[in-house]
């Protein structure tokens, strides 16, 4: 009787471990972490880049019902492909595009704006990545969505698409 | 394009072989026939003769460049070296399925050609167990990772091989590490051919033995390579990271290293058969587990090869069929031991059980590590990390007991220790070794407790194994081992107490202050290599005695773009002076890593002598 | 008198090696710190080891947050609420873990008491 259970218990762990491995093979490696709840925005605050002047987060979502924070840099090929889209955006009233220079030079960052065309109200540098981490990014492009009350409604790692358009616009529209 | 047909061919009439091979000895087994049939021994060598053309075409077809074959131009480049174009062949995934199976067609080939004086009916059960895996792996080849896919039209230029690979000590780390883990599986095929045949006995432990040498030594040899790559070519100064390939290497080998030991108890006194044979099965499985781990892409590594669910659920099946076959085995053919014999509480066996009660202690720590995180993140779908710090938590304590019992240990008689023969002095080492640590904590302000014990441990079998050679009647081989891990459990903990580390960006002509000294950091030149641009840094370290110069360097890889960054390392048996550099994003500037690492060459001396404890092992005539 | 000869043999060489206390404590908190921290876009590499422009933010993040002040403890637990548990590599012992630490430890007491039931009974 004795031996049945051990058996018994053999198998079932055998069955329960494979189970375990198979599931775990279709679980997808990238782990992003999920927002269960809105965070707010953490404070901080950066010279313009144009201007010098320095600007606090505080100023930067106090001017309209949402804020979109940007991090991008002139040598971030995918920041390229999604600049138009942030064109577009910020033709929308409801919303305070603001943009977050990562690790670059002010020179080739000026002429990647002169180039492309300024979206942003402002342009916030970040020198050494500090800002940008403490946001909680990983790399970029990442684009963050604040609402009135300075919470994070929404974050898009890596550069935006139409898709990500049609979400932002629905989002600020509310 | 013909080596690949070759190839592919070839693999295909080493596919029938095995089949043939696999009925054959199913068939042989029932029969009353009591000689082997000499075509045997040719059919093996033909189905290894397939395997190797096969795997010689393959790396033909590297050495030429032939990006019509998809593994090739996935993972070569005609400006790659000759040598690393030829390594290159077991550098991916599907090569070095082909090599799982070179090993396993060669192992089973050696067995019955160089076994002897064993019964026939057990070597055919060994054929059969061993033709299972080999069939296994001949379907997994062919239907899902064949090295021989075709790519129409042929590009011109392949995708390259990760500069990373590209150095001797890893060219050289996979095929000598499979010759020990794959080589297991030779162990588990005799092993579950012993239990049905029932005579799992002194003869058969002393046959098993050398299997279990052989693939010890070159276990124990392809992990100090990895780690030794590691160290000198990923640039951070490390040789073990707790990552989750190095884990599933290390599994096999502390149920290797445990089986090594019991084997002799086996041989001397007949008893712990059960345990011998679960261990055997485990070590294989272990094996294959680690490669389905490793391969599947289930989990998170620096070295993870391919991430396709696919193969991942063949080996999966794969695997847990041959776990659930060893088990009905095991549990269909398992007889009572014959003589309940008494283990003594003072003895030898009684050492060597405890050996392996700590074995299988720090195997559970680093199989529950590892894959703890795979069950938390289906369960619950959280995830989180398992590093380096859970393992040191969990192995350090426990190593302390493990050291003093491995110097007491091996001093115990056989069956009963006569107390009379115990000797005081013994205790003057123990009492020193712990003089000695305590003196090197106080002096260098560490503040650990544990560590202080370890040190102490760690002495008192240095001390051990040291009078042991002294003693006319030494066990040569084991003394060596011992005495080896004794040392490189020395090696490491004055490595991690005594290291030192300088981090700082700097300009080129900049020197800053460094502990009573200077770090020059004097030009930089920059060359035009094969396959990648050289940016190579000159640099003074100045000290109170000398100063030396060191030469990192930084290679722009064309294909694919990657950066990689190499160190200079001068070693000496005091010291290894580590110095390595990365760029940063403008400014001019570069991240300078300088680390002073003590007794950095003593960790690979160290395992040396362990291996060679083994070798002598292996070689040595038994009475 | 061999005998103390030898130890004296050993030990010296200790005296010799003495080494200068790292003279910056700040560094090597952050370090400790950033050794114990994923890379998230890497595969398998430390903050420490890791030359990516994350780490390398990351390992800013950190000397300034030591620098205000920080505990250990709170800066993990922030990075946490950021990232995430994994990005820390020493797994606490909290609900979820608790398995993850207790399985080795039951595991060598069952170990034991099987050699115990084997040499001391029977």
């Amino acid at each position: 009787m004795k031996k049945k259970i051990i058996y018994l218990l053999i198998v079932l762990l055998l069955i329960f471990i494979f189970t375990v491995f198979l599931k775990g093979l279709y679980k997808p490696n990238l782990y992003t972490p999920s927002q269960t709840s809105n965070k707010n925005l953490i404070e901080f605050s950066g010279k313009d880049l144009f201007s010098n002047i320095e600007i606090t987060s505080q100023q930067l979502t106090s001017s309209k019902k949402f804020t979109i924070i940007n991090i991008w840099a002139s040598w971030c090929l995918p920041c390229r492909s999604e600049h138009p889209i942030l064109m577009d955006l910020s033709k929308n009233p409801n919303l305070n595009l603001v943009g977050l220079n990562y690790k670059d030079q002010s020179d080739t960052a000026k002429k990647f704006i002169y180039e492309l065309g300024n979206p942003f109200s402002n342009i916030l540098v970040d020198n050494n990545g500090i800002i940008s981490i403490e946001l909680g990014a990983y790399g970029i492009p990442e684009t963050f969505i604040i609402n009135s009350n300075t919470e994070i409604v929404k974050k898009y790692i890596g550069p935006l698409t139409n898709e990500s358009f049609k979400e932002i616009e629905k989002i600020i529209n509310q | 394009m013909l080596s690949s047909y070759l190839g592919y061919y070839s693999l295909i009439l080493g596919f029938i072989f095995s089949i043939w091979l696999l009925f054959y000895s199913f068939v042989s087994i029932s029969n009353k026939n009591t000689s082997l049939k000499k075509n045997i021994v040719l059919i093996l060598f033909l189905q290894l003769f397939t395997v190797v053309l096969s795997f010689l075409s393959l790396v033909y077809s590297f050495i030429i460049s032939d990006f019509s074959n998809e593994t090739v131009y996935n993972n070569s480049h005609t400006t790659k070296p000759l040598f690393y174009k030829i390594s290159g062949t077991w550098g991916n995934h599907e090569g070095s399925m082909l090599l799982w199976l070179l090993v396993l067609t060669l192992f089973i080939f050696l067995f019955i050609f160089k076994t002897k004086n064993q019964p026939t009916k057990y070597k055919l059960l060994t054929l059969f167990f061993q033709q299972i895996i080999i069939l296994g792996f001949f379907l997994f080849l062919l239907f899902t990772s064949s090295p021989f896919n075709f790519l129409f039209p042929t590009p011109n230029e392949g995708l390259g091989l990760n500069p990373i690979l590209q150095d001797p000590a890893l060219a050289i780390h996979p095929p000598i590490l499979y010759l020990g883990y794959v080589g297991s599986s030779i162990i588990f095929s005799a092993s579950l051919a012993a239990l049905v045949q029932k005579n799992i006995n002194a003869n058969w432990a002393n046959h098993i033995k050398k299997w279990i040498f052989i693939a010890w030594i070159f276990l124990t040899l392809g992990i100090m390579l990895g780690s030794i790559w590691a160290y000198y070519e990923l640039g951070w100064g490390g040789f073990w990271f707790w990552d989750p390939v190095e884990n599933v290497s290390l599994m096999p080998w502390l149920c290797l290293t445990a089986l090594l030991h019991t084997i002799v108890v086996l041989e001397k006194r007949l008893i712990l058969q059960s345990w011998t044979i679960i261990l055997s099965i485990a070590t294989f499985t272990f094996s294959m587990s680690g490669t389905f781990l490793v391969r599947s892409g289930i989990l998170n590594s620096v070295h993870t090869f391919a991430n396709d669910p696919e193969r991942g659920i063949f080996i999966l099946i794969f695997l847990f069929v041959l776990i659930s076959l060893s088990l009905i085995i095991f549990f269909f053919y398992q007889t009572k031991e014959l003589n309940e014999k008494k283990i003594f509480w003072l003895s030898k066996e009684t050492a060597i059980l405890i050996n392996n009660w700590f074995m299988m202690y720090f195997l559970s720590v680093v199989l529950i590590g590892t894959t703890y995180p795979i069950f938390l993140e289906v369960i619950t779908n959280e995830k989180i990390s398992v590093g380096p710090p859970f393992y040191h938590k969990l192995f350090i304590p426990f190593l302390i007991p493990f050291l003093i019992f491995m110097a007491i240990g091996p001093k115990l008689q056989w069956i009963k220790q006569d107390y009379k023969k115990i000797k005081i002095q013994q205790f003057g080492f123990f009492i020193i070794s712990f003089l000695i640590a305590y003196l090197i904590i106080e002096k260098t302000n560490a503040e650990y407790l544990f560590t202080t014990i370890l040190i102490a441990a760690a002495f008192y079998l240095f001390f051990i194994s040291i009078g042991e050679f002294l003693k006319k009647n030494c066990n040569f081989s084991q003394n060596i081992s011992h005495f080896g891990f004794s040392l490189f459990i020395l090696s490491v903990l004055f490595n991690s107490l005594f290291s030192s580390e300088f981090s700082a960006n700097m300009k080129i002509g900049e020197e800053l202050k460094y502990k009573n000294g200077l770090i020059k950091f004097n030009k930089i030149e920059t060359f035009n290599e094969k396959n990648y641009k050289s940016i190579i840094a000159n640099f003074d370290i100045v000290d109170r005695k000398d100063t030396i110069t060191l030469n990192p360097e930084i290679r722009i890889y064309n294909q694919p773009n990657i950066l990689t960054s190499e160190a200079d390392i001068k070693s000496s048996f005091f010291s290894d002076k580590f110095l390595v550099i990365n760029l940063l994003k403008g400014d001019n500037l570069f991240n300078v890593r300088y680390q002073n690492k003590p007794f950095m060459i003593w960790i690979w001396i160290s395992i040396l002598f362990l291996i060679f404890g083994g070798f002598t092992g292996f070689v040595k005539k038994y009475k | 008198m061999k005998f103390f000869k030898f130890i004296l043999i050993i030990i010296l060489p200790f005296f010799i090696l003495q080494k200068n206390l790292i003279a910056n404590d700040n560094s090597i908190l952050a370090n400790k710190i950033s050794k114990n921290l994923r890379c998230l876009i890497c595969q398998g590499q430390s903050i420490y080891d890791s030359q990516s422009d994350f780490a390398i933010s990351m390992k800013l993040l950190i000397k300034k947050k030591i620098e205000e002040g920080d505990s250990e403890k709170k800066i993990y637990q922030y990075l946490k609420d950021q990232y995430g548990e994994w990005i820390v590599y020493d797994p606490e012992l909290n609900k979820k873990t608790i398995f993850l630490w207790l399985f080795p430890l039951i595991l060598f007491t069952f170990g034991g008491l099987l050699i115990f039931r084997k040499v001391f009974i029977n």
